[in-house]
């Protein structure tokens, strides 16, 4: 409710600042995800909300189209450039030729390795921080109460995978009562994370030993949620269930009573992005070259379904 | 039966070794239990988890067997899944549902089939378009997110139970036994092995081999659409972007241990399925063993190469010189008692 008046405000404050139209390039890396798709949706209805012109380019994954696009964005000498960089490496040229086109450039959700004073600001989530609010939630919810966790990591080696994983032993680690006793990947997916899930279940006495779940990703966890039913337990309450990401479909489970408790990764990205812009756009202030977007955890107190029927049209 | 039970000795002494091996890491493996009428243990788990692979593997026999390969059916498993949870979005039943994604997976097949019969492409090419072009149908099917259906019906398929036995191992198990009937009560398989053993000749013999290798890219079409309902069903979602991916490469591998050879000929479905099993033995094998997943792929490399290097022509001779060898040693005196041929292989 809080958010809404907020962003309400906000958009109303902004109705008058925003007098010129301002035109921003976009380059996103593709649509490989569900949430890269809710990422473009967003950012096209924040810039519709605030009257810029946005022109949007759809790099395909593919770093040279990225480059084409900052090239052409600059020649047509937009007011600014949000950039989801599709790798972290070879992006100083092109950068130092928006810079000398004197053009902002806003990094979303990625980073480059480039020289910070080429880019305005990075916009994104601190991964090892979704790990801890999860982590946190879970110290909390158990209260003291022996709690032996199983964990569904995303890819091995990928940096979600990594940093979640670290945040959340940090956050437990602390606590003795809490000890993480089988973790596996399951990919990222549905049915990995079923499988494997299944597989924790049989280990551990048909899951009786099991008092919670970790996925590194909501989809690992509604499959995993149906591993649990099969097997005769009642996810979220035999088994608590905490993951990461904040999808539509994790909000039904949780609507349903399956799952307990998610960590947003946020995909409104522009947002943040462009109130930074505003702001050097207006007096040239110059923000903290890393914006951190907020991890908020959401439990079924917080209106599930209410949630659910807020994203199922993002694009998810 | 004798002959397909020596056919599939290896597999099945492989597939006995590594459930040994499993055992030392996770002794409660072979545990089975009655869990409200239905049977659960870490076997059946197997049993119902290898079912994609298993499916894949019988289309990818009938392929191989004609010299050909089929890197499509992870894709077509993709197409067929996404075809199945729209028709069941957009409120078809699930008998429609299941007939649109069988039509899609026959469908995808004709294609495979007419370009390298028709054509002429090879058929390593000619799948390989449909492997990059069909996931992005796939996608484009679902808009590019996991597309959910809540039906009970369909959703068996996946994750529901027959007589004590998971529906998915029903179906791996039926198409199995159907194929292999197929195949060797009729002429068919021997007509197949003689086109995979050389075309021409075969075609000079009368055999239509065209229709043939069409029909062939048909049924691994059709059993892609099995797993894929199999894999769609258990999610109660088509997930595009993951259905199936790199499935191709387990169903040749399973293939291949089975015995069968990438150049054509003989086959054994049977075989196949064992293979098929083999890997899923591993998968779940490690996964119950609790190591961490760094090592995942690692282990399952190694225990392949292991059970390839065992199988192969030049270790498995010397094993026959072995058998053989100790079969006469203790009888030497009549010398009718064991007439030493060669052990009949791959008969099926």
């Amino acid at each position: 409710m809080t958010r809404t008046l907020m962003t309400t405000v906000a958009a109303l404050a902004l109705c008058g600042t925003a007098a010129s139209a301002q035109t921003v390039g976009f380059s996103q890396i593709g649509s490989e995800s569900g949430w890269r798709a809710a990422e473009t949706t967003l950012t096209r209805q924040q810039a519709e909300e605030r009257g810029y012109q946005l022109q949007f380019s759809d790099a395909q994954q593919r770093q040279e189209n990225q480059i084409a696009a900052i090239r052409s964005f600059v020649a047509q000498g937009v007011d600014a450039i949000l950039l989801a960089p599709v790798v972290a490496t070879g992006w100083d040229s092109v950068l130092q030729e928006a810079q000398e086109a004197e053009i902002p450039v806003v990094l979303l959700d990625r980073r480059v390795d480039s020289a910070e004073d080429l880019y305005l600001t990075a916009v994104g989530s601190d991964l090892v921080h979704e790990g801890e609010v999860a982590g946190q939630w879970l110290v909390d919810q158990v209260a003291g109460e022996d709690c032996r966790i199983v964990e569904l990591q995303g890819t091995t080696g990928s940096s979600p995978a990594i940093d979640r994983k670290a945040g959340f032993e940090a956050a437990i680690a602390d606590h003795e009562n809490l000890e993480i006793v089988r973790s596996q990947t399951g990919d990222f997916t549905r049915a990995q994370g079923k499988e494997v899930m299944e597989s924790f279940l049989q280990a551990e006495n048909g899951g009786a030993d099991i008092c919670a779940l970790y996925a590194h990703n909501d989809d690992m966890a509604v499959g995993a949620i149906q591993a649990i039913k099969e097997a005769g337990l009642a996810p979220g309450e035999d088994i608590l269930v905490v993951s990461i990401d904040a999808v539509p479909d994790i909000f039904q489970a949780m609507a349903a009573g399956e799952a307990n408790a998610t960590v947003e990764l946020t995909p409104d990205m522009a947002g943040p992005a462009f109130d930074a812009l505003e702001a050097y756009w207006a007096d040239g202030t110059e923000p903290e070259k890393f914006i951190q977007t907020e991890s908020r955890l959401y439990t079924q107190a917080d209106d599930p379904q209410g949630e659910y029927d807020r994203r199922k049209d993002l694009g998810y | 039966m004798s002959g397909t039970l020596q056919r599939i000795a290896p597999q099945l002494i492989a597939l006995a070794a590594l459930v040994a091996l499993v055992s030392v890491f996770y002794p409660a493996f072979l545990s089975v239990q009655m869990n409200d009428g239905r049977l659960v243990g870490p076997v059946i788990d197997v049993l119902k988890r290898g079912a994609p692979v298993a499916l894949l593997a019988i289309g990818m026999t009938l392929v191989i067997a004609t010299r050909g390969i089929d890197l499509s059916v992870g894709a077509i498993m993709a197409i067929c899944g996404a075809a199945a949870a729209w028709a069941l979005a957009s409120g078809w039943g699930t008998g429609a549902a299941l007939a649109l994604a069988l039509a899609a997976g026959a469908g995808a097949g004709l294609w495979n089939g007419l370009l390298i019969a028709g054509f002429g492409i090879q058929p390593f090419v000619a799948t390989l378009i449909l492997m990059t072009m069909g996931r992005g149908v796939a996608q484009l099917i679902t808009e590019g997110r996991i597309l959910t259906f809540t039906d009970p019906g369909f959703s068996w398929l996946g994750s529901g139970t027959a007589l004590g036995l998971p529906v998915p191992v029903w179906l791996w198990l039926l198409a199995g036994l159907f194929v292999a009937a197929l195949m060797r009560r009729t002429a068919l398989g021997l007509l197949i092995e003689a086109v995979g053993i050389n075309r021409r000749a075969s075609a000079l013999a009368g055999v239509n081999a065209t229709v043939l290798l069409v029909a062939v890219y048909v049924a691994s079409g059709l059993c892609a659409a099995l797993a894929g309902i199999v894999e769609t069903a258990d999610i109660r979602g088509a997930d595009a972007n993951n259905a199936g991916l790199w499935l191709e490469l387990d169903a040749i591998l399973a293939v291949v241990i089975g015995g069968n050879s990438l150049l054509g000929g003989r086959f054994s479905i049977a075989a196949s399925i064992l293979g098929a099993l083999i890997i899923q033995t591993i998968t779940t094998g490690i996964l119950l063993a609790g190591f961490p997943s760094e090592y995942n792929l690692v282990i399952k490399a190694g225990l392949v190469l292991v059970i390839l290097i065992l199988q192969s022509p030049r270790i498995s001779a010397e094993w026959r010189l072995m058998r053989d060898s100790r079969r006469v040693q203790p009888k030497p005196a009549p010398a009718k008692a064991t007439p030493t041929r060669p052990a009949p292989e791959d008969r099926t």
